[in-house]
């Protein structure tokens, strides 16, 4: 059905859509680089701080949290999933944005400028870079919530083994529970991706729907999702809505490659943990 | 270790290797600490500025009445829109997990348990996409119908999989007695199974409920295009809905509209915590009522 809404677009583009990164309402010239980039980006910082924090936490309520605490912080994490994405793009747009303008942005030019993804802070605080922390948000709860569990399900005489060895506690993690989880942390990671690449609406709000590619991370951008977003209910022509439609196609292929590699590491990890017992 | 100094009443304190390793340890226990009460204090953060902000929006003014002091019709709107979508998704996603867990085996339920797998990740706006093409271009207009269909789809794979994850504690001798009695497969799951996991089901119902009633992206294709100052019971007109609202309250960037959305952020938050947390607080009782 979206491949049907998109055709006349895929005619008269063909695959070059991709890489174009022309987007022309008003000339009907569409190309969808720009979005791919920005969705790119976005997402790979997004897993970048995301990732970490998430298994550090999953980490935190499998191992180090007394029982009572665990059940408190748990539900209180997977409460963070529940917060619909509007609301947090709003919290985004009003609290967020100003903040990382004023003080991050300013901060991380000063130390790290020499590097071009750090340009000058610009006037909104409207960037990549605050999509990139409010989908830093967005995957946490999910990446923790799996790699507790995985944390939990790993048997604990083999860690009081590594422990009686005289393994301190991040050696028994680093040696025992990292490693054999690994290939679920991964899977779970890709859930978390695929949540940021295909989140439209936090983004929207917070990406500042820029039109060119630019290297500093405090430049406006959008993505796949967000310009969809924005530009679908004013479409101006048929060949818009198409286009807008291929940029659909293009999200639905890349969200389900992740989940179905995300399903059959998982899956295989099952397998391996069945030979295993 | 053969240390010439060797000293029996020296205190036994790590030193050199150990000494670092330990405090290696603890410093990576601090920093798992410190994640998990940096994501505690995201929530709190995002949580507190919705109420303080949200709070001095609201007034009865505000609930009841319609466009421009109020976001009346929006609530009514959403309140149709997810009800339609219950009553689409949870027939549905129930029977889904009765198939999976009483009568499917082998390749055909692998492929739903698939399929609910990636429904259940697929980006909503997708979804929005999908009905848009399917609904809205054959009729030629926005509907609150088409809204709800999205909503279904996004609420299916979470009733099923909650469905799935309670019959599955359901004890294996209410079967058994019942094929011991002769029962028909499909009476023993009418009669017996359902009634015992009824309220697992309910409340995983209810957690589905709290995730639609949120989502933005597909209701901004589908439903968005309304007159926000009446009530309308029509399903099959665009619905004034929360989400839509305080979205393109947020786009237009005026005081009084930010005002606005955060009040109704706020009501939506609400309705959204309690659902969510009474219904894991109800499916924890449930879980170890059954597990015993």
């Amino acid at each position: 059905m979206i491949v049907h809404g998109a055709s006349p677009a895929i005619s008269k583009f063909g695959l070059g859509f991709v890489t174009s990164t022309e987007w022309q309402p008003t000339f009907g010239v569409f190309g969808a680089g720009t979005v791919l980039y920005g969705t790119a980006v976005t997402s790979f910082f997004a897993l970048l701080l995301g990732a970490p924090i998430a298994i550090a936490i999953g980490l935190y309520l499998s191992l180090l949290a007394p029982r009572g605490l665990r059940t408190v912080i748990s539900p209180l994490v997977e409460m963070l999933a529940a917060i619909p994405s509007v609301i947090l793009g709003f919290w985004g747009l009003i609290v967020l944005a100003p903040f990382v303008q004023k003080n991050i942005e300013p901060w991380l030019h000063d130390k790290l400028g020499f590097i071009p993804l750090f340009g000058p802070p610009q006037t909104t605080g409207l960037s990549v870079f605050t999509a990139s922390l409010i989908l830093t948000i967005m995957v946490i709860p999910i990446i923790a919530s799996i790699s507790r569990d995985l944390f939990l399900a790993v048997p604990r005489d083999v860690q009081d083994g590594a422990s009686a060895l005289g393994a301190t506690r991040w050696e028994v993690v680093r040696g025992v529970v990292l490693p054999s989880t690994a290939s679920g942390v991964v899977a779970a990671s890709l859930l978390g991706l695929g949540r940021a690449l295909g989140e439209a609406i936090a983004v929207a709000q917070v990406i500042g729907a820029g039109t060119e590619i630019k290297a500093s991370l405090f430049e406006t951008g959008d993505t796949l999702a967000a310009r969809i977003a924005n530009q679908f209910p004013g479409a101006i022509t048929e060949m818009h809505k198409a286009s807008l439609f291929y940029l659909g196609v293009i999200l639905l292929v890349i969200g389900l490659v992740s989940n179905i590699t995300a399903q059959w590491i998982g899956r295989r990890f099952d397998y391996q943990r069945a030979v295993a017992r | 270790m053969s240390d010439a100094s060797f000293d029996p009443a020296a205190p036994l304190t790590p030193s050199g290797n150990l000494r670092r390793r330990r405090a290696f340890s603890r410093f990576a226990e601090y920093g798992a600490t410190a994640a998990a009460l940096a994501a505690v204090g995201v929530l709190g953060i995002v949580v507190f500025a919705v109420v303080v902000h949200g709070a001095s929006a609201l007034s009865l003014d505000f609930l009841f009445q319609g466009a421009p002091n109020g976001i009346g019709p929006e609530l009514v709107g959403t309140a149709e829109i997810v009800a339609i979508g219950t009553l689409i998704a949870a027939p549905i996603g129930i029977l889904v997990a009765v198939y999976l867990t009483e009568f499917g085996t082998g390749r055909l339920a692998s492929w739903i348990k698939l399929t609910l797998d990636l429904m259940n990740g697929l980006p909503s706006i997708i979804v929005g996409l999908f009905v848009f093409g399917l609904i809205v271009e054959a009729t030629h207009k926005q509907s609150g119908f088409a809204a709800a269909v999205a909503l279904a789809i996004i609420m299916l794979p979470i009733v099923a999989r909650g469905t799935v994850e309670i019959l599955l504690l359901v004890p294996s001798n209410l079967r058994e007695a019942a094929d011991a009695l002769g029962v028909s497969r499909w009476r023993s799951v009418l009669g017996v199974i359902l009634p015992s996991a009824i309220g697992g089901i309910l409340t995983s119902t209810v957690l589905a409920v709290a995730r639609a009633a949120g989502e933005t992206a597909p209701l901004l294709l589908l439903s968005s295009v309304y007159d926000p100052s009446r009530v309308s019971l029509n399903p099959f007109e665009a619905l004034p809905n929360i989400p839509t609202t305080i979205f393109r309250l947020s786009e237009e960037a005026s005081p009084e509209g930010f005002t606005q959305a955060w009040g109704a952020g706020f009501v939506l938050l609400t309705f959204i915590m309690i659902t969510s947390i009474g219904a894991r607080i109800l499916l924890a009782r449930t879980r170890s009522k059954m597990a015993q």
